[in-house]
């Protein structure tokens, strides 16, 4: 910090402006990391198995439906599936509606209680990822093997 | 800078602009409606549901660039004390909002379709929401004093400390969990939207992005008229 | 034609949305035009009697120098 005396009004309101500016961002990053658990909107099923948290606690949970775990039934409207963050996966049981975009390889946020291994949920939603394209380019690119479902697609903005 | 903060010259290249932003506005928003209803593709997976995204992804990009100008006209208002930069903040809010709505409608829209609900609280759209009360706070508090210096200032000063809310929008898909998706244009590695729908995307935000400078410019002249008018008034004898 | 209309299913949702876009920006369009026709039109109409009253004033103060 130098002595000087600004040269003018106007560079000390612009000082002001930018040192604001900057104290302010540096106060909210702090309170954003500080309440990071309450900012994020789901857990991952590794989360989730980190943190110990009891059945009275309703959470979301969140992942990729694996492929081939989805099954019907009993019950009525009753479906069990596996949802997989790569290296856990949790078997969720729900009976619901399901949302249209539920899909086997895709993303599904699962808001409920985890009750002993499973997880039981009394909302499911569809979480899509940031890929758009005709179903055409999808299948042309799964046939290549380029792309797996669920990743960014390859070089599609060029 | 200066060059333009005369009222008279900015007036006139504005009332120069207008014309040409108008026909851009009219004709980019025409062949967007035809791409991205008529002659553009159903998403693999969303189906026809995507062709939300071409009124929905350009809203909230123009609500992103309105608080930006928001912020610098606030910011030149409070360093160089012009009044142009404060009649330009006072436009750029209303017309923020709108676009603000449009995004936060057209997104409920799509969310009860394909996720399943129209609203959860998660980072991006509750910051995006946040976004919307700061402009309907800066109409607020820059009309809620006699004094219009002193309203143009507490204004901005809001303004510039809702800026921080504009990373936190941008990057909230990134940083935290959150429902919405990660971005699919403004990202690393390139777009990940299929060029068959990135161009009716593109031209659709060009409208957009024409229909804010329109709103915009046509608001900065009509609260310049105000003002004119309250000095007029002020110097005619009292009746 | 009424397959377009359908929108797969998804009219509900995807007709709704253009509607909110375009009604929206057309009310801001139209609610900035038609405040700055107003206001310009009120200075021209003040300008030119203020004019008159300014130089009245003016004339008031030579008279009475107070």
């Amino acid at each position: 910090m130098s002595r000087r005396p600004y040269r003018s009004r106007k560079n000390r309101r612009l000082a002001l402006v930018i040192g604001g500016l900057a104290f302010l961002g540096i106060a909210v990053a702090l309170v954003l990391t500080a309440f990071q658990d309450s900012v994020v909107f789901f857990f991952s099923p590794t989360d989730l198995a980190a943190k110990e948290i009891g059945p009275d606690r309703r959470v979301r949970v969140g992942g990729l439906v694996e492929e081939g775990s989805v099954t019907r039934g009993p019950g009525d409207g009753e479906i069990r599936f596996l949802v997989t963050d790569g290296n856990t996966t949790l078997p969720i049981r729900y009976v619901g509606v399901l949302p249209d975009l539920f899909r086997e390889g895709q993303g599904v946020v699962a808001q409920g209680r985890l009750a002993g291994g499973t997880f039981e949920a009394d909302e499911v939603l569809a979480k899509h990822d940031e890929n758009y394209m005709p179903p055409e380019v999808a299948d042309a690119l799964k046939k290549q093997g380029h792309w797996e479902p669920g990743k960014p697609m390859p070089g599609s903005g060029s | 800078m200066h060059r333009f903060a005369n009222p008279t010259r900015f007036l006139r290249l504005a009332n120069a602009l207008l014309p040409w932003l108008g026909v851009a506005a009219v004709g980019l928003l025409g062949y967007g409606l035809w791409l991205g209803l008529l002659n553009s593709p159903a998403d693999y997976q969303q189906g026809e549901t995507v062709r939300i995204m071409y009124v929905h992804v350009p809203a909230a990009w123009v609500a992103l660039a309105g608080y930006s100008t928001l912020a610098l006209a606030s910011a030149a208002f409070l360093v160089w004390k012009h009044p142009l930069a404060d009649l330009a903040a006072r436009a750029a809010s209303p017309v923020g909002a709108g676009f603000t709505a449009i995004a936060l409608v057209t997104g409920a829209l799509w969310g009860q379709p394909m996720w399943g609900t129209w609203w959860v609280w998660d980072a991006r759209l509750t910051s995006v929401l946040v976004l919307f009360f700061l402009y309907l706070g800066h109409m607020a508090l820059t009309n809620a004093f006699d004094d219009p210096e002193r309203g143009g200032k507490a204004g901005a000063v809001l303004a510039l400390v809702g800026v921080v809310n504009l990373p936190i929008i941008k990057f909230s898909v990134d940083w935290w969990n959150t429902l919405h998706q990660p971005a699919s244009v403004l990202r690393m590695g390139g777009s990940t939207i299929d060029p068959a729908m990135l161009t009716p995307l593109f031209v659709m935000a060009g409208g957009y992005f024409a229909v804010f400078a329109v709103a915009l410019l046509l608001r900065i002249r009509a609260l310049y008229a105000e003002r004119r008018l309250r000095q007029l008034r002020l110097s005619l004898p009292d009746a | 034609m009424s397959e377009f209309f359908a929108m797969g299913g998804y009219a509900v949702f995807v007709w709704p949305s253009y509607a909110v876009a375009f009604g929206v920006m057309a009310g801001l369009v139209a609610w900035a035009w038609i405040s700055a026709r107003r206001g310009e039109a009120e200075v021209e109409r003040l300008r030119a009697a203020g004019l008159d009253t300014r130089r009245r004033s003016a004339d008031a103060v030579r008279e009475n120098p107070a």
